[in-house]
């Protein structure tokens, strides 16, 4: 042995600069995102999924997962989970629903309004967890079904019906409804159509308009949320703290980490990226159901495993979540377009589960050393 | 020698601590001084955890005597102790594994650069500072950002004590930092608690292996049963005196020999 090397083990073997590249958290994401592009473009590019109106549809998907994706993420990684999600999302809308068509209220007071309240219910649910120190796998679902109830029971016995119309009406020119169901950059496709590199309408009201009238703020919030959540997490203290409490609770309250409050942060947040969602789809929709977001909380907490986390906390990306959304967007609107049955997407989405989990186990032996 | 010109940095009288029915501790008086190395030696339950989380603000003790640097002291968490300068070092739970090196010796104090109203974590200071305090304690890293989880057990006791002596600690307490180790990683540790202790620090070794304590003791206080049974200077007391008195006497003199005295 060389003196050079004198501190080196010499019985660790050198690790490749590629191996080394590939020990990321969005290594599974990053490949399967290739992978759904390689073979749309290979099967479907004839059916309009990659003109600008596909790409917008399967885009909006892919936010709307996105945008409750980041929120599970930041979660998981704080080492909890929240399968209240779905239920948050539906007992979102509703509220907005009821506040603006049973009281008349302005919507942006109920936009406000529920975000207060939701966020609350998320701090609420934390606080649960961090006080009783039971898993937040059965407090989260407690609120699964609580929240949901309520979602049901209230249009029931107010309105006598589950599903609540005419929002849109009442929405119209509220500033802040613009922010969650409006377009932006509608010139940008009025130009595009202009130089014909995107189709306009042919006949009706809108003869001559682009088919594509600018980009759904749903995805602006996506955007801005994985950005923020991105920066938030590996450039902060913090972020730092968030690994801290997923990674080992207690070694990080040692060193003075405020475990606990991270945590019921970390839940709020989930709830408001629900709550972002719910409004953004009962502006787009006009109208909110006692039955939105159905399982939505497997779908998030699916996206940020194939993401690269781990179950157990302490380890992810939000790039990755992000990255594991957008397969999930173009998949599920790529088997509408190539044609095939769309109840294949829930089988797409038990392999690639399987899949993220396995390759994550082997990155995280690699690690940590463990064998 | 010359640290016991010194007054103890903190000094613990007749110590008592109940859980309930249970006695954990039953009059424990220690006393640390700069730039010594104060060994605490008992056996499984003889109270030797109790202790040092009473020390290091985790426990409130029952009743007793605490004193730091002159004053009763009176911590209320472990942040309170840190601050003033009682660092612990747990055997178990003193790093994150899947998290880098420069993460874990900066957590929860973290080095802020501003940037408008914005505050980011200063990973350029914080790598620099890490990678230089780490070769200080002789080990040097292949990155900042490598995982810990890639470290050896001795490598990672290491990186939490470069912290806690980084941070300004006054007392290190040291939680059985060798009883997972092998031969030459103990080698390291001890080495390092020489270092450790040539800066001023006074530590407190806490271990049930004599020869370990034996290493790099200034001073050996055992602890049987909830109580202390007296402080020894070191060359005042032989190995076989104290694994005794950890053992607590008799049966242990019985049981070694018929072991050949390979205890």
């Amino acid at each position: 042995m060389t003196d050079a090397n004198a501190a080196v083990d010499e019985r660790v073997k050198e690790t490749s600069r590629l191996r080394k590249a590939l020990i990321r958290p969005e290594l599974g994401a990053i490949v399967g995102v290739i992978a759904v592009f390689v073979f749309f473009i290979l099967f479907a590019s004839d059916s309009g999924m990659f003109n600008p109106q596909g790409v917008l549809n399967w885009s909006t998907v892919s936010a709307q997962f996105m945008i409750i994706a980041v929120g599970a993420c930041m979660l998981m990684i704080a080492g909890e989970f929240d399968l209240s999600v779905g239920s948050m999302i539906g007992f979102a809308g509703m509220s907005i629903a009821l506040m603006t068509v049973t009281l008349n209220w302005p919507v942006w007071i109920a936009i406000i309004v529920t975000f207060a309240l939701c966020i609350s219910i998320g701090a609420l649910i934390g606080y649960i967890v961090v006080r009783t120190g039971l898993p937040s796998f059965i407090v989260s679902l407690a609120f699964l079904f609580i929240l949901r109830g309520f979602t049901i029971f209230f249009p029931q016995v107010i309105e006598r019906r589950t599903i609540i119309g005419g929002i849109s009406d009442v929405a119209e020119g509220d500033w802040l409804a613009q922010v969650f169901g409006g377009h932006v950059g509608g010139w940008v496709f009025d130009w595009m159509a202009e130089i014909g590199m995107i189709a306009t309408f042919s006949r009706g009201t809108r003869e001559g308009q682009p088919i594509v009238d600018g980009i759904p703020m749903l995805i602006i919030w996506a955007l801005l949320l994985v950005a923020v959540a991105h920066v938030v997490l590996t450039r902060t203290k913090f972020g730092n703290w968030v690994f801290a409490s997923g990674g080992d609770a207690q070694a990080a309250r040692y060193v003075g980490v405020p475990v606990d409050r991270v945590k019921i942060l970390m839940f709020m947040f989930t709830a408001f990226c629900a709550t972002v969602f719910a409004t953004c789809q009962v502006m787009e929709f006009g109208s909110a159901g006692a039955d939105r977001g159905l399982l939505k909380e497997f779908e998030a907490i699916i996206a940020v495993v194939i993401g690269g986390a781990l179950l157990t906390g302490g380890y992810g990306s939000v790039i990755g979540a992000a990255l594991g959304a957008l397969i999930f967007g173009v998949v599920q609107q790529g088997l509408f377009f190539a044609g095939v049955e769309s109840s294949l997407f829930r089988v797409f989405l038990g392999v690639i589960l399987l899949f993220a989990v396995i390759l994550n186990t082997y990155i995280r032996r690699i690690i940590t050393g463990e064998s | 020698m010359s640290s016991y010109d010194h007054n103890p940095i903190v000094e613990m009288k007749g110590i008592e601590k109940h859980f309930g029915p249970v006695i954990a501790l039953a009059g424990v008086s220690f006393d640390i001084r700069p730039g010594e190395c104060h060994c605490l030696l008992g056996d499984n339950g003889a109270g030797k955890s109790t202790f040092i989380k009473t020390m290091s603000g985790v426990h409130k003790p029952t009743s007793g005597e605490m004193i730091f640097e002159g004053k009763a002291m009176n911590f209320t968490s472990p942040r309170d102790a840190m601050e003033a300068g009682i660092a612990t070092v747990y055997q178990d739970l003193a790093m994150i594994p899947l998290m880098s090196v420069t993460r874990n010796f900066w957590m929860g104090r973290e080095p802020v650069r501003k940037v408008g109203p914005l505050k980011f974590m200063d990973f350029a200071k914080a790598n620099a500072v890490t990678m230089e305090e780490m070769g200080k304690m002789g080990i040097n890293l292949r990155s900042p950002d490598q995982a810990v989880g890639t470290l050896s057990g001795g490598e990672r006791q290491t990186v939490a004590i470069a912290r806690a002596v980084y941070f300004g600690a006054k007392v290190l307490i040291l939680d059985e930092p060798t009883s997972a180790l092998g031969v030459r990683q103990t080698a390291n540790v001890l080495a390092t608690i020489d270092k450790v202790r040539k800066t001023g620090i006074g530590v407190v070794f806490i271990t049930h292996n004599v020869r370990h304590a034996v290493a790099v003791g200034d001073r050996f206080t055992v602890l049987n049963r909830g109580k202390t049974l007296g402080t020894a200077q070191r060359g005042q007391i032989t190995p076989e005196e104290l694994q005794d008195m950890m053992a607590g006497g008799q049966e242990m003199v019985a049981l070694e020999g018929s072991l050949g005295g390979t205890v």
